[in-house]
């Protein structure tokens, strides 16, 4: 094993409820669902009327800029509804199951003849395409740039996050099939950032280059890792995959059959049995989480994990990008002088608290904000949470005052919000760090179109 | 609890937004959120968060002052017995009563006074009150001497924080640190009253001299307390600022909880001993103070407690990791030099921290700078 990065800063928050490693079959879902917000970067439009019957591989949406982008459905059935949002933006489209997996014809795949175009257009045809994130700005990748480098981070260190070796070991011919797909498609490398403490997966994996990372959260988060490897500058782009969507790619152009499956981790306090659950991309919540659930308080459905997943209704939806469903509880009650009491079972990553104290222990967190929203005291705190050469509260600041110049001297083009996640669970003063980074992307995005 | 809950319960329909006293809602905010930590839960990013809140961190900062506030009160009373030569026939009760009748009520006016002026301003602008004035309140009666008239603690108070804090903007905006504003209007507007050797010992005996270490030390006298006594706290002096281990205790809860930056901290002892040291190499006849051991400046007058609790404040001092320890550094540089070397002043930490807190945005400045040239650097690729 070459050298490892040791990552100091970081904080593994210590939850309750991860999931044992065991795999449940569930039911086929009624109803998935496709929901716009998830794809970043696209504008999408409608493709299919409701109550038309689509197959697997439909296109479902396409980008309005850039049309070859297409979703498509993950399962056959019929659009059952179209939901719109504010301005009448559309943010889910509910396709009603009819569990036959009926699949759209595409051209069969020559393995011998394959180039880099053909590969691209097979991933733009399927809908495998939106699976490629680019950086910077962590959004949909478009098909006419060429990245300097493809980045993997093969484990996910988030709270409660499925183990993504665990799940490499159920399919890793596919995992493999898909990093030689993709290796196509850049004339750089691509780098696979690997787990130092489990590196035994990936010994027999070639043609990549391996970096091996130990240390807290969030050394697993790839945006870190391609800091610490080569990390993005201006006019630069990179690409990065998740593990299991590599494994669909490969296992499309292994069968020529689109499959997606995916295998997510249910997690959680508030979940009776943490455990694995094989299902498809955008399962409704309904039949996974059915019977498993407390049932004496209100919660709250995370799709994702904790820190960074998008929040759901108990009949929610699992994203696109998502791997992992979280119960936790809501925690919508008044605590009496909350702030001055020693909240032994709460966690807290500073020492004004007590958990310091007992390392081993696991907590059980729930969404209440634990304080009122107040101006940035306290300094220096983000920085004990973030492994990278980035000045947070400056580059933060430079956003609220939408000075575009330093926000691209002080990094914004390294960092997605996954990135600054646990910064805002440290924050003294509650900000939201997450929501101002996205406002400051979205703002670089139109400058530099 | 219930029934608190239900008293605010009843007034909140009254102070919400279209309700007639709406415009009174920054102060029901301020007293709701006093009793009860809301109920509100995450609405963006992050579904979790840490149990810390600034007024759990206040908190933390106010019981480190403690062991300061009742030493310092305990002492105001041990000397003003030693000035009139009755200190042996006073048990520890007396002195500690006769100095909380002296310290008790500039705490109550400085707390008073100074969250009327902050509800005030949270009230006319329709912010939320903030925490941080709970630590100045408490800090602002440490550092003034112990006969100092209430009136001008009031006024001093008022000041700081007008003009120390609401005009940049409220807390967290803030360029000097409140409580050493309040110290410094009262240092150049009653001179007489915070300087010289009457003022450090409450109803002081004519006969008695009541002079400092630090002002014996800038005369060349013989020091009449013993490096013990220093050490301690019991020399004359401002309320808070004497007893290196009331200091010192406080200092340890501030680092083991996070609180405060050892940054700072070791690097403005560092900066106190370096001066002192230098001092000492190049002492001349004519400046005794010169002569003072380099370690001693640590424990005279105010420097513990300005490194301590006054150095450390997040929001005027640095930002930037580096920068605290230039910041930290030339804190105690500065506080020595302008101390010894200074005939106006035997005391310079006061300045010297609020000099710094004007310098310290240009000492981020450019360890930003710095960060954004390496990172230039090192992003640049050839594709």
């Amino acid at each position: 094993m070459s050298k490892v990065i040791k990552i100091r800063k970081g904080l593994n928050i210590p939850l309750l409820g991860e999931a044992s490693r065991k795999i449940l079959k569930a039911p086929h879902p009624d109803t998935v669902a496709i929901k716009p917000p998830d794809y970043k970067g696209l504008t999408l439009k409608l493709n299919v009327k409701a109550e038309q019957y689509v197959n697997v591989g439909t296109a479902l949406l396409f980008d309005k800029s850039n049309p070859q982008i297409l979703i498509t459905s993950p399962v056959s059935g019929i659009v059952k509804s179209i939901n719109r949002g504010e301005r009448r933006k559309i943010t889910e489209v509910i396709i009603e199951s009819d569990g036959k997996n009926t699949q759209e014809e595409f051209e069969g795949i020559n393995r011998s003849s394959l180039t880099p175009d053909l590969i691209i257009e097979h991933l733009l045809k399927t809908g495998l395409w939106v699976n490629i994130t680019q950086r910077p700005f962590g959004i949909v990748a478009d098909p006419k740039r060429k990245p300097r480098a493809i980045f993997v981070s093969c484990f996910d260190s988030s709270p409660l996050a499925p183990d993504l070796s665990y799940i490499l070991e159920q399919d890793k011919k596919s995992f493999v099939h898909g990093l030689e797909i993709i290796r196509q498609l850049t004339t750089g490398k691509v780098h696979l950032g690997i787990d130092a403490n489990k590196p035994e997966l990936f010994e027999s994996i070639t043609g990549v280059e391996k970096h091996y990372f130990s240390g807290p959260h969030p050394a697993g988060n790839v945006g870190v890792q391609i800091h610490h490897i080569s990390p993005i500058g201006k006019g630069d782009m990179v690409w990065t995959l998740r593990v299991q969507d590599i494994q669909n790619i490969g296992r499309y152009f292994t069968t020529s059959k689109l499959d997606f499956e995916r295998l997510i981790a249910i997690t959680g306090s508030e979940v009776l049995e943490p455990i694995y659950v094989k299902t498809v991309v955008g399962t409704s919540f309904t039949p996974i989480l059915k019977g498993n659930v407390t049932t004496d308080k209100k919660l709250r459905y995370i799709s994702g994990n904790p820190l960074t997943g998008t929040h759901e209704m108990t009949s929610g939806y699992l994203g696109y990008n998502h791997d992992q469903i979280t119960v936790i509880p809501e925690g919508d009650e008044y605590e009496f002088v909350g702030w001055a009491m020693p909240r032994f079972k709460k966690f807290s990553a500073s020492n004004t608290y007590f958990s310091w104290m007992f390392p081993k222990r696991k907590y059980i967190a729930d969404a209440n904000m634990h304080g009122d929203p107040r101006a940035f005291v306290v300094t220096g705190e983000y920085e004990k949470y973030l492994p990278m050469d980035i000045l947070p509260v400056f580059l933060l600041k430079s956003i609220i005052t939408n000075d575009i110049d330093q926000m691209e001297q002080l990094g914004i083009y390294e960092l997605i919000e996954e990135d600054l996640a646990l910064c805002e669970y440290v924050c003294t003063s509650k900000t939201e760090v997450q929501k101002i980074l996205r406002e400051g992307i979205d703002v670089m995005i139109t400058e530099l179109k | 609890m219930k029934a608190v809950r239900k008293f605010f319960d009843t007034i909140k329909p009254h102070v919400q937004k279209g309700a007639k006293f709406h415009w009174l809602h920054s102060t029901y905010d301020a007293f709701e959120t006093f009793a009860f930590v809301p109920n509100t839960t995450s609405k963006t990013g992050s579904h979790i968060h840490d149990v810390i809140d600034l007024k759990r961190t206040m908190t933390v900062v106010i019981v480190a002052l403690l062991p300061a506030l009742f030493f310092g009160i305990y002492n105001v009373g041990y000397h003003h017995y030693l000035s009139e030569g009755t200190a042996a026939a006073n048990g520890f009760f007396d002195m500690f009563l006769f100095g909380a009748i002296k310290v008790l009520p500039i705490v109550i006016v400085s707390y008073v006074v100074g969250l009327g002026v902050e509800f005030l301003f949270a009230q006319l602008r329709g912010h939320q009150v903030n925490e941080g004035f709970l630590v100045s309140a408490m800090l602002i009666p440490l550092v003034m001497p112990p006969d100092v008239p209430l009136w001008m603690v009031a006024i001093s108070t008022v000041f700081a924080v007008i003009f120390g804090k609401e005009v940049f903007g409220g807390t967290g905006m803030n360029i000097l640190n409140p409580a050493l504003t309040a110290r410094a209007f009262l240092f150049f507007a009653y001179p007489s009253h915070i300087s010289g050797d009457l003022v450090w010992i409450a109803e002081k005996a004519d006969a008695y001299s009541g002079a400092t270490p630090l002002a014996l030390a800038a005369s060349g006298t013989p020091q009449t307390h013993s490096i013990a006594e220093m050490f301690i706290g019991l020399i004359p002096g401002s309320i808070g600022e004497t007893s290196v281990i009331a200091i010192g205790l406080g200092a340890i809860l501030l680092l083991v909880t996070g609180i405060a930056s050892w940054r700072i901290m070791s690097s403005a002892i560092i900066g106190g001993l370096t001066m002192g040291l230098l001092l000492n190499i190049f002492a001349t006849t004519t400046n005794p103070f010169m002569e003072v051991p380099f370690w001693q400046h640590l424990i005279m007058g105010g420097f513990a407690f300005g490194v301590v609790f006054m150095a450390t404040d997040p929001v005027s001092g640095s930002h930037t990791q580096t920068g605290k320890w230039i910041y930290g550094f030339l804190i105690g540089f500065l506080a020595i030099l302008i101390r010894v070397l200074n005939p106006a002043y035997p005391e310079g930490v006061m300045l010297a921290i609020l000099l710094m807190n004007v310098f310290a945005p240009l000492i981020d400045y450019y360890v930003v700078q710095s960060n954004v040239k390496r990172r230039l650097k090192y992003t640049k690729h050839t594709v």
